[in-house]
């Protein structure tokens, strides 16, 4: 990929720059925006409605008109805050989950930096969001998103322990880090897929198969508590904290918290996909291998990339519009007195089998 | 040494998603645990019990409305029962069945309203728009007997201001026939929830002597323990001639009295509610509904305390009469002003979070707590 750009540019720097720009402005903007129109639509299809139908052919405009909206909105900062972090919170938090985005990859030929610890990268500059809502709650100078940051951030880092947990169990299954080798290793047919025990036929891959059905639960549960979906929405929790930590956030800044939420459903999803659910490979063999046109394979693996991760952000929303909302010492039970506990026993079981 | 902790107060409202209405709620917490809860009432104040005084009896009516917004028929229905004892007058048959229904539909709706708006607080956002949907129809059933979805004015002082649709009665049973399905929806899709139930079960448990002392009435009460049913201890009306049950709370996930049975008991009264209105269509005589409207209501100087069973508990007028075309005061005892009282005691010890729970589970109209 970079060879290319390099060979258009003929310049490294550039071409790196533009290869980091690229799934911002391919992927993460018309993915935002799809995925508001999409969020829109189940759920009104879920509460018998319509959804928007006014803007474009079925409403399809919606979001754009939207986004403009917001754009020209007055962007208002109250005299109280502190404004320093109050107008950086929203870019940080907005950083850290597209920071995300370069270490995932898309498919074969695309990887925004293939990094040798790219699960590891990504855990890391994820935190960065926590540092971002509590600045935005701190600096708003409001009670109700001190809460609402609080709860997040408390949130965020509890569930973090079982995603790590989960993420060792794939790492001592697989042997590494780099997010590229594990899709690579998830080759072929569906059944390579992590979930289903990894590539191989043999005694490990039957032993391995419900001990990871149970990791991708835990890693899907904690992955929607760590984007602040529901039921695990508490930092935003509209009936209780009006907004939370984005309660003081208008226009353009409001549009930053708004986009990284909507990038960040996706990222976990792509990452569950990735570990568990073959990333980029397709479940049947490829199209261009069959027909002989290897420039056909890239595509196809952008495709069950994109509609695997898709499925999964339609679940998160699917879930959103069904279940009420866990409270906030009962989503810290759920997180240390279940995830944690399965997650450990659950790694140490794997590790045993791994042994044999 | 200690690090110095203190209290922090949240004002909650009067501009917030989950109070209501124009309700300010001022919550003295440490840290997200509740200290102490004060609501502070008086932002939708319309000095309805003033207004009466210079009104004539008949132009009270739309006023009552007014009041509980939710459940206006039964306002309507209230007010015309006080009335029509204080000048000893008996209505057609036809128009208390008729009354009956309409007051019955009415609870249907307001405990939609209820229980989807508890949903809403909870977090679940698609039951609340089931129930709207179920309500709609109510609401155009009462548009076509009389124009008015919200604030009816239909119930009048000895009779009723329409008769009914030639349609009603089968798009009634059609409605009702349809709508006893969604309730299973409803218990399917919330209050069987787990999480709903983690929720609201052991949350703002309200015993039944303190209950009492502060004077719940209603589904509040009953959710308790106590079957007390105004239609059923202090009968108006015809509610004597209809066999239904009194839903008391069961305490089934939890304590009784706690959130689960205050939403559950109004689920089950909807139940009820079917039940009346099925057996007051089949009995439902034909007649004149406007016959018995008095020219001019000029009541016997007197007093008369008259309480029906509304939605959310026991709604009260209390009029004086002077003898002439005015009253001389007309005092309501509101069932939701009284509820809202207990909020202190029911949120204490509790999270932020369950503030909503508890509120929402009293079920308050800000209409009728201010008046």
């Amino acid at each position: 990929m970079y060879e290319l750009l390099k060979d258009i540019f003929g310049n490294d720097i550039i071409a790196y720059i533009i290869g980091a720009a690229l799934p911002l402005f391919v992927f993460i903007l018309p993915f935002a925006l799809f995925a508001v129109y999409l969020e829109r639509k189940i759920s009104a299809f879920m509460q018998d409605r319509l959804g928007p139908m006014r803007t474009g052919p079925y409403g399809l405009l919606q979001t754009i008109a939207d986004i403009l909206k917001l754009i020209q909105k007055e962007d208002i900062v109250a005299s109280e805050t502190d404004k320093k972090f109050f107008n950086l919170a929203p870019y940080l938090v907005f950083a850290g989950s597209y920071a995300a985005f370069a270490a995932i990859p898309f498919s074969g030929m695309y990887i925004g930096s293939n990094v040798d610890v790219g699960i590891f990268f990504i855990v890391a500059i994820s935190s960065l969001v926590v540092a971002g809502l509590l600045m935005a709650g701190w600096a708003s100078n409001n009670k109700y998103s001190l809460l609402g940051a609080m709860r997040s951030a408390a949130q965020i880092i509890s569930y973090e322990i079982p995603t790590v947990l989960i993420i060792l169990t794939i790492v001592m299954v697989t042997g590494t880090l780099s997010l590229e080798k594990i899709s690579q290793m998830q080759t072929a047919y569906f059944w390579n897929w992590m979930i289903f025990g990894g590539a191989g036929w043999g005694l490990t891959k039957f032993l391995l198969f419900p001990f990871m059905v149970v990791a991708f639960i835990i890693f899907y549960i904690s992955s929607l508590a760590e984007v602040n979906r529901t039921p695990f929405d508490i930092p935003e929790a509209e009936s209780e904290l009006v907004a939370g930590y984005h309660t003081e956030y208008s226009g353009m800044k409001f549009a930053m918290f708004f986009l990284s939420e909507y990038a960040n459903m996706f990222a976990v999803s792509a990452i569950a996909v990735t570990l568990f659910l073959g990333g980029y490979q397709s479940p049947f063999g490829y199209l261009g291998n069959t027909l002989g046109i290897s420039w056909l394979i890239p595509i196809e693996q952008l495709f069950w990339f994109t509609s695997k991760g898709i499925f999964f952000v339609t679940i998160q929303m699917w879930l959103r519009w069904t279940l009420p909302r866990l409270r906030v010492d009962q989503l810290m039970a759920v997180c240390w007195k279940y995830l944690i506990p399965y997650a450990f026993v659950n790694l140490i079981i794997v590790g045993i089998i791994t042994l044999l | 040494m200690a690090l110095k902790t203190e209290e922090m107060v949240l004002n909650m409202g009067p501009q917030h998603p989950s109070t209501h209405g124009v309700l300010r709620l001022e919550l003295i917490l440490e840290g997200e645990l509740i200290v102490d809860v004060k609501p502070h009432v008086g932002y939708l104040h319309r000095c309805f019990e003033k207004h009466c005084e210079a009104m004539t009896y008949p132009q009270i009516v739309p006023y009552t409305d007014r009041m509980d917004y939710l459940s206006s028929m039964y306002n309507n229905f209230g007010y015309a029962v006080a009335v029509e004892r204080l000048l000893e007058i008996e209505v057609p048959e036809r128009v208390e069945y008729i009354r009956v229904i309409m007051g019955e539909l009415q609870r249907i709706a307001s405990h939609l309203v209820a229980i989807g708006t508890y949903g809403l607080d909870i977090g679940a956002f698609t039951p609340f728009l089931y129930c709207f949907r179920d309500r709609e129809r109510i609401l155009s059933l009462f548009e076509m007997t009389c124009g008015a979805r919200l604030l009816y004015n239909y119930i009048w002082v000895g009779g009723l201001s329409h008769d009914l649709h030639p349609d009603f009665v089968r798009l009634t049973r059609d409605f009702l026939k349809d709508f006893k399905p969604t309730i299973k929806e409803l218990n399917n899709l919330l209050s069987y929830n787990k999480i709903f139930i983690e929720r609201t079960a052991n949350v703002g448990v309200l015993p039944l002597d303190t209950a009492i002392n502060y004077g719940m009435t209603g589904p509040n009460l009953r959710a308790s323990g106590l079957a007390f049913d105004l239609r059923r201890e202090d009968p108006y009306s015809i509610y004597d001639r209809f066999d239904f049950n009194i839903p008391v709370g069961e305490g089934t996930h939890g304590t009784v009295g706690d959130c689960w049975d205050r939403y559950y008991v109004r689920v089950l009264e909807m139940y009820e509610s079917i039940k009346i209105i099925e057996q007051a269509l089949d009995q439902l005589p034909e007649g004149d509904v406007t016959s018995a409207i008095p020219k001019r209501i000029k009541p016997p100087k007197g007093t008369i305390y008259t309480r029906v069973e509304n939605p959310r508990g026991e709604l009260g007028y209390f009029i004086i009469s002077d003898g002439s075309l005015n009253p001389f005061r007309v005092k309501v005892r509101g069932p939701s002003f009284i509820s809202l009282e207990l909020m202190g005691e029911l949120c204490k010890g509790h999270l932020v979070s369950d503030v909503v729970a508890v509120l929402g589970s009293i079920d308050i109209v800000l209409g009728e707590v201010d008046r």
